[in-house]
């Protein structure tokens, strides 16, 4: 175990005008570790980092670097010069140049005047030669996979001679095989080239298999550092959370009812105009949760706007408790019996500059108890309703007057969650219920989303996040190019292998077969 | 009609392109930068009348130049401090700075010259004309190639010049990051502020010489609102050519080709009909881009 002190925070605090989010923070990484720092949104992971990288000035206490204090005047450049690089979690690379002008962006090598195109080309193979990180100098970036162009971050970031690299939520935006292919990097870089890496993360999966130590961190604290070995998923989360959190299986055996949901060969062009679903058979019965799974763009999101009637199909039906719904309007969709949790929830779940009463309310406001004749609102009821969701939800908020944009990621999914799932709908379409969601809020909409199931709703949850696809779902689907290309009991098959068929796998196996 | 179709028809065409040029390629560095600048008209016009002031006061043109040059770098500071520090709208500071330059240049003219509309006077100094030794003797190709004010080669100059710094150049690099990207090339500690402020002040210097171009070019005269839309025609030049200057330059040149031909029509058209042709093309020209960036699309497809 490699031991000596690489950065060290003594003390470090940062205000931001209403909240503190780093609160007396002692920290010591060593040199050649692989350190996981874990916390739900908000604890001030990302904020710790910043200091670190010089985004930020903290406001109390001092970071070393190497046993050099940095100063007041520490920036990103002074950072690199240091040896301190980050990645982050949206790539800073300009779209429409080549990989190796973005590596060496700020950097570029030049022959007189004039941009060196080939020592530029030349640079960016010796690098990537180096680390092993596979990438083609001359493509433009704007084409690459999103794992591409993280690759071309890592890139850019050793290139600045980095010793400690940051890495932001990595794999938010990857799929199983890329994540896979990124470990592999991260222990390349670490064990072969005794760089110190930092990972910030909320997915403890990921924390347990490759890190040597980690930091829990709750409301600016860190709250323990704990070797990963000697620890376990449950005991970091309920760190995390500061009380137990059960991540057990929540399903519980209990057969499925008659069908309520079903779509035959549904197509439909994306916004774009390309087609976007290329047939889609599905059905969901009642008690049942059927996970769609994909990598984003794959059709998901059109799927459940095709669904919600939001977007027209071009081809084959959708049958609403035995009623064909194909190109009927939202409202008369939502009359059938269906309530859709959007995946963007900003745009689309709600209207952030209205209150969150109003919110609370969308979708009942021409109903007799809230409205005189659909026209006068009832503002004392709306008032009344907005309190009880908000509490039976457990939406924190200073007041169901205030807008919906001042809430936090979570609570704003509270509210979506605590409208839709109060019609009392006998179908559900749920889509990215928790992206950008804190673990405690999490958990929260997972058993709201069981306890619909429990109660007899069909639910079609639609998801990239593999792991809550997993706890929740009977039945999963994954979904490559608009095409249904695998359907499994969830028991019956694992994370690596779903990611397979995630990309079009078994397409390949059976072309292979055919011929 | 052999009147028309002859090589003064191309000469002209030279002549009027120019200054469209000059302030296209000016308006296509802050296109690169991702600001819509639409004040180059306005920062036209002022460079038109400070070239006129600078040249009957010191007796030179190149204190004309100087003189607009120097307007040209205090409009692209002042429209980036407004644009880039404060924060406001670009397009509102742009109308802003056109209105503002009409007013500005009328006032003066009266104050300073005591003169309404226009002002002529010997005393100003034009741009010299460049002769090119071999090349004038050169039957057709001379008398279009030799003879041109200054700033028409300048323009042609530029064209390579400013392709090369867009394309080549680290330099160039990193404004164009600056647009595209503002977050990448402040991640490898470059300030994306820094490259719009040059941006700006070069827009503000080539608009600026372009209205000096129409004030000391050929005419010798200021005269109010003299820079007549061709701001505006600048800038449907840039968006045609996407911001790469050999095409934007092709743009100009058709922009100057129509312009001159619909003088040379006047004899037989009404000439209220021939001084719309330009901004008739202009428009055909913006549908023309639409389309073709669909067609493109679907063919991506």
């Amino acid at each position: 175990m490699p031991s000596s002190e690489i950065v060290r925070f003594s003390h470090v605090s940062k205000q931001y005008p209403g909240t503190l989010a780093n609160d007396d923070v002692s920290l010591s990484i060593r040199a050649g570790e692989l350190f996981a720092l874990v916390g739900e949104n908000g604890a001030g992971k990302s904020t710790l980092m910043n200091l670190l990288y010089g985004l930020q000035q903290p406001t109390l206490g001092e970071i070393f670097i190497r046993g050099r204090k940095t100063g007041p005047q520490h920036g990103p450049e002074n950072a690199m010069c240091m040896g301190v690089s980050m990645v982050h979690q949206h790539f800073k690379l300009v779209p429409g140049f080549t990989v190796a002008q973005n590596i060496l962006l700020g950097h570029e090598p030049k022959k007189g005047l004039f941009y060196d195109e080939a020592a530029a080309i030349a640079k960016t193979r010796a690098l990537s030669e180096e680390y092993g990180l596979e990438v083609e100098p001359e493509a433009v970036v704007r084409e690459l996979s999103v794992g591409l162009q993280q690759r071309v971050e890592i890139l850019k970031a050793l290139r600045a001679g980095a010793d400690v690299l940051i890495l932001d939520e990595p794999t938010a935006v990857l799929t199983p095989q890329e994540s896979e292919e990124l470990f592999e990097v991260i222990r390349r870089i670490v064990r072969e080239k005794g760089m110190t890496v930092i990972l910030i993360t909320h997915k403890l999966p990921e924390v347990m298999r490759i890190s040597d130590r980690v930091g829990v961190m709750r409301r600016g604290r860190l709250e323990k550092v704990l070797v990963t070995a000697e620890t376990s998923e449950r005991e970091i989360a309920s760190l995390m959370v500061g009380r137990d959190v059960l991540f057990d299986d929540l399903r519980t055996e209990k057969p499925a009812g008659e069908e309520r949901l079903r779509l035959s060969g549904l197509k439909a062009l994306s916004d774009r105009g390309l087609p976007a679903l290329r047939g889609v058979d599905l059905s969901v019965r009642a008690g049942e949760i059927v996970g769609v799974c994909g990598v984003e763009g794959n059709g998901q999101t059109e799927l459940a706007e095709c669904i919600a009637g939001m977007r027209p199909a071009t081809d084959g039906s959708v049958t609403l408790l035995g009623r064909d719904v194909t190109g009927c309007e939202p409202r008369a969709i939502r009359a059938q019996g269906l309530s859709y949790i959007p995946e963007d929830r900003m745009s689309m779940g709600m209207d952030a500059k209205a209150s969150v009463a109003e919110n609370l309310l969308l979708g009942r406001q021409r109903t007799p108890a809230f409205s005189r004749f659909g026209l006068h609102l009832r503002k004392r009821e709306v008032k009344k309703h907005a309190q009880e969701l908000a509490q039976a939800f457990d939406i924190r908020l200073s007041g169901v007057d205030e807008p919906a944009s001042d809430l936090s990621g979570g609570n704003m999914q509270k509210v979506v969650i605590a409208r839709e799932f109060t019609f009392g709908t006998p179908v559900l379409v749920v889509s990215q219920p928790t992206r950008g969601v804190d673990i405690g809020a999490t958990e929260f909409i997972h058993e709201r989303i069981i306890q619909k199931r429990n109660e007899g709703c069909a639910i079609l949850l639609i998801s990239a996040d593999l792991d809550e696809l997993f706890r929740l779902s009977d039945r999963l689907v994954t979904l490559y190019e608009g095409r249904v290309t695998g359907r499994f009991d969830t028991g019956g098959i694992t994370k690596e292998e779903i990611g397979y068929y995630m990309t079009g796998g078994r397409q390949a196996a059976k072309e292979g077969d055919a011929q | 009609m052999g009147d028309v179709f002859n090589i003064l028809l191309l000469q002209n065409t030279l002549r009027t392109a120019t200054p469209v040029v000059l302030a296209a390629l000016g308006c296509l560095m802050t296109q690169h930068v991702n600001i819509t600048n639409i004040g180059i008209e306005g920062m036209m016009l002022i460079g038109a009348f400070f070239a006129v002031l600078g040249s009957y006061f010191a007796g030179s043109w190149v204190a004309g130049l100087a003189c607009a040059v120097a307007m040209g770098v205090l409009l692209g500071l002042f429209y980036y401090v407004f644009v880039i520090k404060f924060g406001s709208d670009e397009f509102i500071i742009g109308v802003a700075l056109n209105i503002f330059a009409g007013g500005l240049t009328v006032f003066l003219l009266r104050t300073i010259f005591d003169v309404k509309g226009s002002f002529s006077d010997p005393a100003i100094v034009p741009l010299p004309t460049v002769e090119i030794p071999l090349m004038k003797d050169v039957p057709i190709l001379g008398p279009l190639l030799s003879g041109n004010t200054l700033l028409v080669y300048v323009s042609w100059l530029l064209v390579p010049v400013c392709w090369a710094f867009i394309y080549k150049t680290p330099m160039g690099f990193h404004l164009r990051a600056a647009g595209e990207y503002p977050d990448a090339l402040t991640a490898c500690g470059r300030s994306p502020a820094r490259m719009k402020c040059l941006a700006s002040v070069l827009c503000g210097v080539l608009s600026c010489l372009a209205g000096a171009h129409l004030s000391l070019g050929y005419l010798r005269m200021f005269s109010e609102n003299m820079s007549a839309a061709r701001g505006y025609v600048a800038f449907a030049c840039v968006i045609f050519g996407r911001g790469n200057p050999p095409r934007v330059f092709l743009a100009a040149l058709l922009f100057g080709f129509i312009e001159a031909l619909g003088l040379r029509m006047q004899k037989y058209v009404p000439s209220d009909l021939t001084a719309m042709a330009p901004y008739v093309v202009t428009i055909v020209m913006m549908v023309a881009v639409v389309l073709m960036e669909r067609r493109k699309r679907k063919r991506s497809v």
